[in-house]
């Protein structure tokens, strides 16, 4: 299974999803200008600050060149992974609902959390148990998962929301303690903790590795 | 022309800026504030202003989250 891993100016992350992806594949870089995807089977929209953050997160991001070719790739049901300033790129995009806002603290906040897995349509997440738990990193300043109720209903219902945080875990602010959400169809996803950075007890958790081991369960199948 | 675009946090949605400054003031001696947000001025200049509210809707703002106001030069002329 083919892996690629997207690098925008002011990502950060792209080394360990690509690391984390070697795990359970070949994965191999995009550049931000890049349109051709032929060969790749999930692409992986790793964290950072892309193009500075400038404007609003992930705003100028979704219109790189790049970006539309996985709009592409997303339509035709590949799947699609956003971590962080990705899962924010996916939502400025309208490839996933609703936005990010800064977290309630206004802090920037580094810990690990634990998660559970939702009951959900998530392709990525297809590895998991319902309700299993997962410990993972996260570190952002602009977390907040926030969409207007009737959206949250929708989602909740419709088996969108993949990831939830455990209570006491919700350090900025989500709405109904959404962690992670995917798209109607389940090929894309997008979450705020960190998959890429758990996927080896050395550093305290090898949970992150079950979203990638579900990508190659999907792509075997 | 000269455009500002001004653009708040919707109503409705928890503005954690707003309220930090909000308590802030207090502090310094100013007990009357009420109702502080903190948003963004996008300030531009175009030949055609009528696109300005496209620009709004595509870039400029998140109208998921976000209102926009856009000021003309014309309607705004003593500060322009």
């Amino acid at each position: 299974m083919n892996f690629g891993v997207i690098r925008f100016p002011g990502s950060c992350d792209e080394t360990d999803a690509l690391l984390a992806a070697r795990r359970v594949g070949d994965a191999r870089l995009l550049w931000h200008t890049d349109r051709d995807l032929t060969g790749i089977d999930a692409i992986i929209i790793p964290g950072g600050f892309s193009y500075g953050d400038y404007l609003r997160v992930g705003a100028i991001a979704r219109f790189s060149p790049v970006m539309a070719e996985v709009e592409r790739f997303a339509g035709h049901g590949g799947l699609v992974l956003g971590i962080c300033n990705g899962f924010q790129v996916l939502c400025e995009a309208g490839l996933l609902p609703g936005a990010l806002l800064p977290n309630t603290s206004l802090r920037f906040t580094c810990r690990q959390v634990e998660l559970e897995v939702t009951k959900s349509r998530s392709r990525w997440t297809s590895a998991c148990e319902p309700s299993e738990l997962l410990s993972i990193p996260a570190k952002h300043q602009a977390g907040r998962y926030w969409a207007p109720d009737p959206v949250l209903d929708e989602i909740e219902e419709g088996g969108q929301v993949a990831l939830r945080y455990v209570p006491g875990n919700n350090f900025n602010g989500s709405s109904r303690d959404i962690a992670g959400v995917c798209n109607r169809a389940g090929n894309v996803m997008g979450l705020m903790p960190h998959p890429e950075h758990a996927v080896d007890e050395l550093t305290g958790s090898a949970d992150g590795l079950k979203l990638f081991e579900s990508a190659l369960a999907m792509a075997l199948a | 022309m000269k455009v500002r675009v001004l653009i708040r946090p919707k109503a409705g949605i928890l503005d954690a800026q707003g309220q930090t400054v909000e308590r802030a003031l207090p502090a310094l001696g100013f007990d009357d504030v009420r109702n502080v947000h903190v948003g963004r001025l996008v300030e531009l200049e175009v030949d055609n202003p009528a696109r300005v509210a496209e620009m709004c809707e595509r870039l400029l703002a998140n109208p998921l989250i976000e209102d926009y106001e856009i000021v003309t030069a014309a309607a705004d002329g003593a500060r322009t």
